[in-house]
């Protein structure tokens, strides 16, 4: 009787617990199935890391792209585990965003955060982010849009406004425990919020010295010592549950630009038949293998316009997750069509992962167009104007 | 498995062929529902099966067979299923090098890796032990897929002699069967892909080719499946056979139909 009784005070206490958790936690549509994570380090009992929610299908963990309309056309969000390949525009205006959006939203949720490049040194990308929007401007700024249609339904408007009465999102500790956030391109992130967050940098003219001892694996140097960098930072940190001493269960955000970019040392952009054709994607393969064993999301911008072969644009998309491919419409004939006058480019969904799954979420949408607005960057279904 | 499907190919568990060389293909469309089917197939052939899985990991798999009427991790706590990790196994060699040879070691290597060390993998999983009792009835090699070695750096040629080594032990040593999975490029010139692809296809007894809809995506329907049926060694039997169905893939199961009679137009 007396163990029944410690037995019973135990569980209401615990229960207390995930109580309280759930109250900060703003997704109370959690599922308690056993499976409810995507990584493979058997963390079901992750679901309340802030930022994350598990997907509606099947309980997969997703993290915002920081774009919700881009997290909507992609089932939810981005899984944990995966890749996020987008294919760059022709002159690289575009795709920065959405590699700032995923960075910002990242540091906004209080994830780590690993920024890797060979253009520009990682403090300077983070200096530049796009600011967060408190719930009030964001709402001036679909008032002034007349005549725009956003992909989330109206019923959704109002179940956003609702989040309004969370603490807003000013300056001070970083913990939203909203999953996807808007920011205003046109103010620059508060310094507070990097300086609070953690994150990693790798600028590759820093660790390529001239001396490297690489034993030859067909990896270009540039590659090596960014997988090299990213295990050690995931062993270190205990993303992938190996580290005993690391007990805080937090998400990785890893952020890769121009991959495959002559920068990285890589000819794969130069000529058609290049001596390390297989460094990229075997640079690819292994990260996915510590995707896949570790908390952690990617996105890499990938100058695919600039790959000669075209085989290896298909078996790059074949090794990678979800795949958003984005033209814009500078220089090309589209600018001067009346029907994308609206427009700034078009998006495409080009694959999306099944994971744990026979079928996906795929939206019935494929005529999807961004626009790029003073502050936002928003994607719409294309309006056929003139019927 | 698919009921369904195995309709199609008038095969039961119980009834199962021996000595085939399965090619599975895809083009322009996912075609990893049919590494789903002939996994469960065989584990409740009561086969003993080698799992090469390149592509996703083990709980994918596992997930996936939840749903189709099979336990993975069952089956491999049993001995009856062998499943090697691509994606955990490359992370392992990578960063932490060994000493005794790997399947997967070309990874390692600068120049173009060949596969033996892969094959003697299989050979070792497969081999029939001979403990009185038939505890398994066929041994059966499931890779998924082939077209990943070659973004791995291996030659076409070496992928194919590596099937070549499989299908003599595998199949005429051991009496059992063979399924690999390869990817079509289509238009993208991938001439690697093609040799493989050409190659494997004159090797096969049984051709599945799950091909995406030259009018684009449909919602009820995902895509195309052609059977072919070959004889590869005899040339005087009667022509191939082939059949055409379209399939629309479902959360637990796949449905067949003839072209255009899917159920959303009729």
């Amino acid at each position: 009787m007396a163990a029944a009784g410690t037995c019973g005070t135990g569980t209401r206490s615990t229960g207390s617990m995930v109580a309280a958790a759930s109250t900060n936690n703003v997704t109370s549509f959690q599922r308690r199935g056993p499976r409810a994570s995507g990584a493979d380090s058997g963390c079901s009992r992750l679901v309340s890391i802030a930022g994350t929610r598990p997907s509606v299908r099947n309980g997969q963990l997703l993290v915002s792209t920081g774009l919700p309309a881009l997290d909507q056309l992609l089932g939810g969000g981005l899984a944990v585990g995966t890749v996020l390949l987008i294919e760059e525009d022709k002159y690289n205006i575009y795709s920065p965003l959405l590699f700032k959006y995923f960075l910002a939203e990242g540091i906004v949720s209080g994830h780590a955060v690993l920024v890797a490049s060979a253009k520009e040194d990682p403090a300077d990308i983070l200096q530049k982010l796009p600011a967060p929007l408190i719930d009030d401007s964001y709402k001036k700024e679909c008032d002034e849009d007349v005549c725009s249609h956003k992909m989330e339904p109206d019923i959704k408007m109002k179940i956003a406004w609702r989040y309004q009465l969370l603490p807003k999102m000013e300056a001070g500790p970083v913990s939203s425990s909203r999953f996807g956030h808007y920011y205003d391109i046109s103010k620059r992130i508060p310094q507070e919020l990097i300086e609070t967050s953690k994150w990693h940098g790798f600028f590759l003219p820093e660790k390529i010295s001239s001396a490297f001892n690489v034993e030859s694996c067909s990896l270009t140097p540039g590659y090596m010592k960014l997988l090299q960098f990213i295990q050690n930072i995931i062993y270190k940190e205990g993303f992938d549950g190996s580290n005993p001493q690391k007990k805080q269960k937090n998400i990785l955000r890893i952020g890769i630009q121009n991959l495959g970019s002559p920068l990285w040392g890589d000819d794969i952009c130069c000529t058609e038949n290049c001596d390390t054709s297989h460094s990229l994607t075997k640079f690819l393969y292994i990260l996915r293998g510590l995707l896949r064993t570790s908390l952690s999301a990617c996105i890499i911008t990938m100058p695919t316009h600039l790959i000669q072969n075209k085989a290896v644009i298909a078996r790059v998309t074949n090794l990678s997750d979800t795949v958003v491919g984005l033209e814009s419409f500078i220089g090309s004939e589209k600018e001067t069509n009346p029907l994308y006058k609206d427009y700034h480019g078009l998006i495409h969904i080009r694959q999306i992962p099944r994971l744990n799954n026979l079928i996906y979420d795929i939206s019935d949408v494929k005529d999807l167009a961004f626009k790029l607005k003073k502050k936002l960057f928003t994607i719409e279904c294309k309006q056929v104007h003139g019927l | 498995m698919f009921p369904e499907l195995n309709n199609l190919l008038n095969t039961t568990p119980e009834g199962a062929e021996q000595e085939k060389l399965t090619l599975l293909c895809d083009a322009k469309t996912d075609g990893s529902f049919l590494v789903h089917h002939f996994l469960s197939f065989y584990l409740k052939a009561n086969c003993k099966v080698c799992f090469v899985a390149l592509v996703q990991s083990f709980s994918h798999y596992n997930m996936v067979g939840q749903k189709l009427g099979v336990s993975l991790t069952t089956a491999r706590e049993r001995g009856q299923l062998v499943v090697l990790e691509g994606l955990k196994s490359a992370v392992d060699i990578f960063f932490r090098p060994q000493e005794e040879p790997h399947p997967l070691q070309f990874l390692r290597e600068a120049n173009a890796g060949d596969l033996q060390p892969l094959y003697a993998f299989v050979r070792d999983a497969l081999e029939p032990v001979d403990c009185g009792e038939a505890a398994w009835r066929c041994p059966v090699l499931l890779v998924d897929d082939l077209s990943v070695l070659l973004s791995l750096g291996v030659g076409p040629v070496a992928v194919l002699d590596f099937v070549h080594y499989c299908r003599a032990t595998v199949c005429r040593e051991w009496k059992g069967n063979v399924v690999a999975l390869v990817h079509d490029s289509g238009d993208a010139e991938d001439e690697e892909s093609d040799v493989l692809l050409n190659g494997l296809s004159h090797q096969s007894h049984l051709i599945l080719r799950a091909e995406g809809l030259a009018t684009g995506f449909c919602k009820d329907v995902h895509g195309q499946l052609r059977i072919l049926w070959r004889r590869p060694l005899q040339p005087t039997t009667p022509r191939d056979r082939s059949l055409t169905y379209q399939y629309k893939i479902q959360d637990k199961s796949v449905s067949f139909f003839a072209k255009g009679m899917s159920p959303a137009v009729l």
